[in-house]
């Protein structure tokens, strides 16, 4: 335990120092720069163009099945790590628990596949 | 030790500081950055627990896949977050009766809450806690045996979500062109090209 966190003390370090540069650039500029702010320099700018509207617009929902799905897949290669770390000591059963988890998950697959939820046109 | 004392208060209370900031933002899309940062102090507080793999899973489910989903709804759906906030005042009274019953709930939680004998025997277990085997492992020698039917629950669990996205989303359209490798693969010489003998000062 004390070893385990005692490997994690320099990403702490390594935490404090982006803190703290990230900190003191955004601090300096605050406090430094002078700040005379009128509508022109505070208006967004878009290539030179005004601005053309709000970003928010109705999206196919398509993309967010995609996400979906990338996460259902990403959960099921989570569980992939334990479980190689382990394998020579949780035996058949262990090995066979998980291949039954893969083929459950490999049907959904198949039926996303089949109907045609990857595709792309 | 002092450093793990600091560590932990200082993520504990950005953690409770971003959780806080994610309902009072105005804007939502620095709800959602806020509850990223939240997602990371809690995975930091996991590493300090010592469950390094859940940290990890954490930081790659949640931040990687999760709160990306939430920034995608928040940022492109088109709904008037100004217009959201009007009706404050009015909902006032029945959001707060149902943040009491909540807070209620949370407290009888609280007051009946006992440590299972168990829990006792898995923290003294130096099998686990001496570092000896590293989280993912003791992790591992459990998770596929010994609760081998939840885990095959968390599979069928997947599986549903899965159909039910595509069964909710998915709308296949018609007259769409889609590419066949296998008739494109299957394309023969003599199916697509034609010879023919053009006599001189004629055409085809």
């Amino acid at each position: 335990m004390e070893a385990m966190l005692t490997e994690y003390l320099p990403i702490l370090i390594f935490l404090g120092i982006a803190v703290g540069v990230a900190g003191a650039a955004i601090g300096a500029s605050y406090i430094v720069a002078k700040q005379r702010p009128d509508s022109e320099k505070v208006s967004a700018y878009e290539c030179g163009f005004e601005a053309f509207g709000d970003a928010r617009a109705r999206f196919d929902v398509r993309f967010y099945l995609v996400a979906i799905l990338f996460i259902i897949f990403d959960l099921e290669v989570a569980f992939l790590f334990p479980w190689a770390i382990t394998l020579g000591e949780i035996g058949l059963f262990g090995f066979w628990s998980m291949i039954v988890f893969l083929g459950v998950l490999t049907v959904g697959f198949i039926y996303e596949w089949k109907k045609g939820a990857l595709e792309w046109e | 030790m002092i450093i793990y004392a600091i560590a932990f208060y200082l993520f504990a209370a950005v953690a409770v500081a971003s959780g806080t900031m994610v309902v009072a933002a105005r804007n939502p899309v620095h709800s959602v950055l806020f509850l990223i940062l939240a997602f990371f102090n809690a995975a930091a507080l996991f590493v300090l627990m010592g469950a390094e793999f859940l940290a990890m899973v954490l930081i790659i489910v949640y931040v990687g896949a999760v709160a990306v989903l939430f920034l995608f709804v928040v940022m492109m759906l088109d709904i008037n977050f100004a217009e959201l906030r009007q009706g404050f005042m009015r909902y006032l009274p029945v959001g707060a009766l149902i943040g009491l019953v909540l807070l209620a709930e949370l407290i009888l939680i609280g007051g009946t809450w006992v440590f299972s004998p168990d829990a006792e025997i898995a923290i003294s277990d130096k099998f686990y806690m001496s570092g000896e085997v590293t989280n993912a492992h003791a992790l591992g020698l459990v998770l596929y045996t010994k609760y081998a039917y939840l885990f095959q629950t968390a599979g069928l669990v997947l599986l549903v979500a899965m159909i039910g996205a595509i069964v909710l989303t998915f709308r296949s359209r018609p007259g769409v062109r889609r590419q066949k490798i296998s008739a494109q693969v299957g394309r023969r010489v003599e199916d697509s090209v034609e010879l023919r003998k053009v006599k001189s000062r004629e055409g085809v």
